[in-house]
């Protein structure tokens, strides 16, 4: 990586239903985001053609900002004036994005292995094929046939360990004959990432019908995990055959000066940049259309995960299968009749692209976003688990009993919590982001909450690595909109009891306070000021360094506020609806936020 | 935005269709270039693979996977019937003898030394592409499929459940904002695509099932009677292979809801006439919407039928302009029917407090509302 001395840069994200495009210039001695445009993207008929939709968007920057991109449909480069650009760079989420299917010899061990390379080179894992996964060998072979992935990721086997179980799976994989999704005049990318004694039969096995590609042992042994040759290989196939696949993309990676990457891949890169740079603990949330996408690092460790059908247009019916019609209702603080609730999901659901006009449709998506948050966030505890993302050290006791090592996500020792995505990105208030994120992720202790100010996490991240710098500038001060902190107590066993007291300090004016179990406030500190805030809990209650234990700490303001949360963890609603749209109303006049 | 478009459903009485019928592996192609085609005949077909068994002979017979080769009677590529055998132990004692015998009649497709373990496959399985339209064949593709031409009244749904279907076409009601009850549904209904109505509760359409109506062309229904029908909550709009008896199309959207004026004016037109429909909806990536077609049988039979250029039903979008009717597709005013009044460059803030680009639409008795742009849709011809 370089920081090269561009000072105009354009960077798109090519999504699934929009292409949006950032306009980054050098001011002086520092890079700013300045100008946005944004087109449908054209991956689809009758367009065919994903450089339709970038070129669009291009177009759009060139009306915003007065300067000239292109000549005809060519970039103009290097830029001198308000002509040209020096750097143009791309993410893309397109067509369905990076769709892949993993195999590992044990479920607990390779196959969950192999899963998280997949997802952390920004895949979308369609299912998990293991030896004891419970299926017959006909039922893996007919769904390895049906599915159609991108590629294949086959593990299975330490290094001159076991091989029959992972030449089981191969022989599956050959039986099925799969065929990629996109195109059917080649053969499917299968990434082998196993016992390195099995590599030759591997081959011989599949090779008449897919083209095998042989990386490091992702479990070269029981307590090793090493994922990055397999994450890099995928990268380098998404490039090659997807990406070469997809309508325009040739033209698109000849029109980019970096590798185009994943959408997922580039925003876990710029969570990662982050968590090391400030050397705390992070909790990322990307809630796009179609799917939801969990990015943590924990003392430096990485993890994301995509939940595929979680989103908030075309997958928003899906949010209502999966956690069911009450789970949505509690969050809606007015009367209306489950019918008429079901239409209305319905309706998004086949009209996607259509958006809220009135206060009360506005809080039912955002009741469905806390839902799709929720759920997404309870995946993410349950993958993250235990092993490391590059290289771990464990005694085999521990890897035998994966299944019982705790998640990996401390609510308590999180640092900071990022929303980004339409939902919370674009809210008309900040307000009903912070309460979103707040409500679904519950944190515990003291944690900062931040979002995307207009989605441009993914852009940062490819730019990332090839100007670092300009990436970190425009980070810091234009991406990342700081909605303030939330100090929670995390155990409420009765309400409406004496809890927590505090004191701040604000520009030397002393604020203090209580709150009764149950309650919420917010206490305006603007953004760039610095308060002091002791806050102490009565016996038994925790704000994160155990019961009765005060904190006192340095806080930063933000576009909302601290936020104090007395209602507990988990949060506590009832049966009864009245009582619920009570109390939703109650926290909702708290923040203003309708 | 640079290049905005709203995609609408096309509601066209007269256009030309075309459908590609492809197989979904590589196989034959039934029928020439010009041949006209009903909808029940079959224009391509291929063999799907059969189903694989897998087979664990080391256990069975006690052997190393290295050996196996030894005691398979059969070798990779031989045809085996069901109860044949396929190895057997060589014991000293005879009655020791362990075997091991095939449980289908299939062909051995591999034989492994490492893991011991032979996989036999079953035959293949036929599958056949039908016309689903009747036309004429106006281009081949080889060993994938054709590409069909009709002339048709063309009428897209907004979501439907359910395959493809041909029958004659019913009127249930009046009009477009009636409803069809279980009461008046009798045997006269039976194998008919049917008009229900601004809407369809959960009985009627048992008994529509009940009855043998193939396809149901409605208003709207309830999302808990697709619930109901179906047996569970539909997460994705990805639809097409549901088996429950019946297709069913709405045209306008989930609840109680008018058939707009013209798709109704237009059924009611074409009752009688031999239709096809599909209820297969894919609301993601390369969005496909359920079909009404409804053939003009003279025309394809008529010898003077030319090729002519026409509406691709599958390649057709748009932008919008003033004067362009559109129907409105969100609450407040969810289902009016208007025409573009103005579109103003400016976002506009709505009740919500977003900023967002809106459109000024007049409607048919004189009023104007303004709307998000996202929230119509292009009524297309």
């Amino acid at each position: 990586m370089t920081d090269n001395n561009h000072t105009v840069i354009l960077a798109t994200d090519c999504g699934s239903t929009t292409t949006k495009a950032i306009l980054i210039e050098k001011k002086g001695n520092e890079y700013r985001q300045t100008f946005r445009g944004e087109a449908p993207t054209t991956v689809e008929a009758p367009f065919e053609d994903v450089t339709r939709g970038v070129l669009n968007s291009f177009s759009e920057v060139e009306e915003i900002s007065g300067r000239k991109i292109l000549d005809g449909e060519n970039i103009i480069t290097p830029a001198k004036g308000d002509t040209g650009i020096d750097l143009y760079i791309s993410t893309s989420s397109a067509g369905g994005g990076l769709q892949m299917m993993v195999a590992g010899a044990v479920q607990s061990m390779s196959a969950l292995s192999a899963q998280r390379a997949a997802l952390g080179a920004g895949a979308i894992v369609m299912d998990v094929i293991a030896s004891n996964d419970g299926r017959l060998p006909h039922e893996k072979i007919d769904r390895i046939r049906r599915l159609r992935p991108d590629m294949i990721l086959l593990s299975g086997g330490t290094d001159g360990g076991s091989i029959t179980h992972v030449v089981e799976l191969a022989e599956y994989i050959a039986a099925a004959n799969p065929t990629p999704r996109l195109g059917i005049s080649y053969k499917l990318p299968i990434i082998f990432a196993g016992n390195k004694d099995t590599r030759d039969t591997i081959k011989t096995c599949l090779e008449e019908k897919c083209s095998v590609r042989i990386t490091e042992n992702i479990r070269p042994t029981l307590e090793r995990e090493n994922l990055f040759p397999a994450r890099q290989e995928i990268q380098d196939l998404f490039l090659e055959h997807v990406m070469a696949q997809a309508p325009g993309y040739k033209k698109l990676m000849k029109m980019a000066q970096a590798p185009i990457m994943p959408t997922p891949a580039a925003v876990g890169n710029i969570m990662q940049t982050i968590a090391k740079k400030e050397n705390i603990n992070i909790v990322g949330v990307d809630i796009g259309g179609a799917t939801t996408d969990v990015f943590s690092v924990f003392d430096g460790e990485f993890n994301r995960t995509v939940s595929a059908n979680l989103g908030m247009s075309y997958s928003v019916s899906n949010i209502l299968a999966e956690t069911g019609i009450e789970n949505i209702e509690r969050w809606i603080p007015f009367d209306i009749d489950e019918t008429d609730v079901r239409n209305r999901i319905k309706n998004k659901m086949i009209r996607p692209t259509t958006v809220p006009q009135l206060i009360e449709e506005l809080k039912i998506e955002h009741a469905l976003a806390r839902e799709a948050l929720r759920l997404a966030f309870e995946q993410h505890k349950a993958l993250a688990i235990g092993l490391k993302g590059v290289q771990k050290e464990r005694d085999i006791s521990e890897a035998f009993d994966q299944n019982d090592i705790d998640t990996l996500i401390d609510m308590k020792r999180l640092d900071l919590l990022v929303g980004s995505g339409g939902v919370l990105s674009h809210a008309p208030k900040r307000e009903q982001s912070m309460m979103m994120l707040i409500d679904a992720f519950q944190p515990e202790g003291v944690t900062r909450i931040a979002v995307d100010s207009i989605f441009m996490m993914p852009h940062l991240g490819v730019l990332s690595t090839v100007n670092e710098k300009a990436a970190a500038e425009v980070f810091e001060k234009d991406c990342l909109i700081n909605l303030g902190t939330c100090i929670s107590v995390s155990n409420i066993s009765k309400l409406n009891v004496d809890c927590v007291t505090f004191n701040l300090n604000i520009n030397g004016t002393n604020k203090e306070g209580f709150l009764k179990s149950g309650e919420i406030v917010l206490i305006e500190i603007p953004t760039d000021v610095e308060a002091e805030i002791e806050v102490i809990p009565k016996r038994g209650f925790d704000l994160g360094n155990g019961k009765g234990q005060a904190i006192k700490i340095k806080i930063k303001g933000g576009v909302v506020g601290l936020v104090i949360d007395a209602r507990g963890r988990p949060l506590k609603m009832g049966k009864d609806k009245e009582a619920n749209k009570r109390l939703i109303n109650s926290w909702t006049d708290v923040f203003k936020a309708y | 935005m640079a290049h905005a478009y709203t995609p609408g459903l096309k509601v066209s009485e007269k256009v030309r269709v075309l459908k590609k019928r492809i197989l979904p592996l590589i196989g034959k192609v039934l029928v020439n270039k010009n041949d006209v085609v009903s909808s029940d005949m079959v224009v391509a077909e291929t063999a799907l693979p059969g189903k694989v068994h897998s087979i664990n002979i080391i256990n069975k017979l006690g052997i190393s996977p290295g050996r196996i080769n030894e005691y398979m009677l059969k070798k990779q590529g031989d045809t085996v019937k069901k109860n044949e055998l396929l190895a057997e132990s060589k014991p000293w004692l005879k009655f020791l003898r362990a075997t091991c015998v095939s449980p289908i009649d299939g062909t051995v497709e591999t034989i492994s030394s490492i893991t011991g373990q032979v996989l036999l496959r079953e035959k293949p399985k036929p599958v056949q592409v039908n016309a689903h339209i009747d036309g004429r064949v106006v281009d081949t593709i080889e060993n994938e499929g054709v590409t069909i031409e009709t002339t048709a009244t063309y009428i897209q749904g907004i979501f439907g459940i359910g395959g493809e279907v041909t029958g004659e076409l019913k009127i249930g009601v009046k009009n477009q904002s009636d409803c069809l009850s279980q009461n008046e549904l009798d045997e006269s209904f039976r194998d008919k695509i049917v008009v229900t109505g601004a809407f369809i509760d959960y009985e009627t359409l048992k008994k529509a099932i009940d009855v043998g109506i193939k396809g149901i062309i409605v208003g709207g229904f309830d999302d808990g009677t697709l619930k109901r029908i179906l047996g569970y909550d539909i997460g994705v709009a990805i639809t097409g292979t549901e088996s429950i008896g019946i297709t069913i199309i709405i045209t306008e959207g989930f609840g109680k809801i008018e058939i707009a004026q013209k798709t109704f004016d237009l059924l009611k037109l074409r009752s009688g006439e031999k239709t096809s429909i599909n209820g297969a909806t894919q609301i993601r990536a390369g969005v496909v919407r359920p079909e009404i077609i409804i053939p003009y049988l003279d025309e394809i039979k008529a010898d003077n039928h030319l090729i002519s250029d026409g509406i691709n039903t599958e390649n057709n979008q748009t932008g919008i302009k003033i004067g362009d009717p559109i129907r409105i597709i969100r609450n407040p005013l969810f289902g009016k029917i208007g025409v573009v009044n103005a579109l103003p460059t400016d976002p506009q803030l709505v009740e919500t407090g977003s900023k967002l680009r809106v459109l000024e639409i007049k409607f048919p008795d004189g009023s104007v509302s303004i709307v998000p742009r996202a929230n119509i849709e292009a009524i297309e011809q």
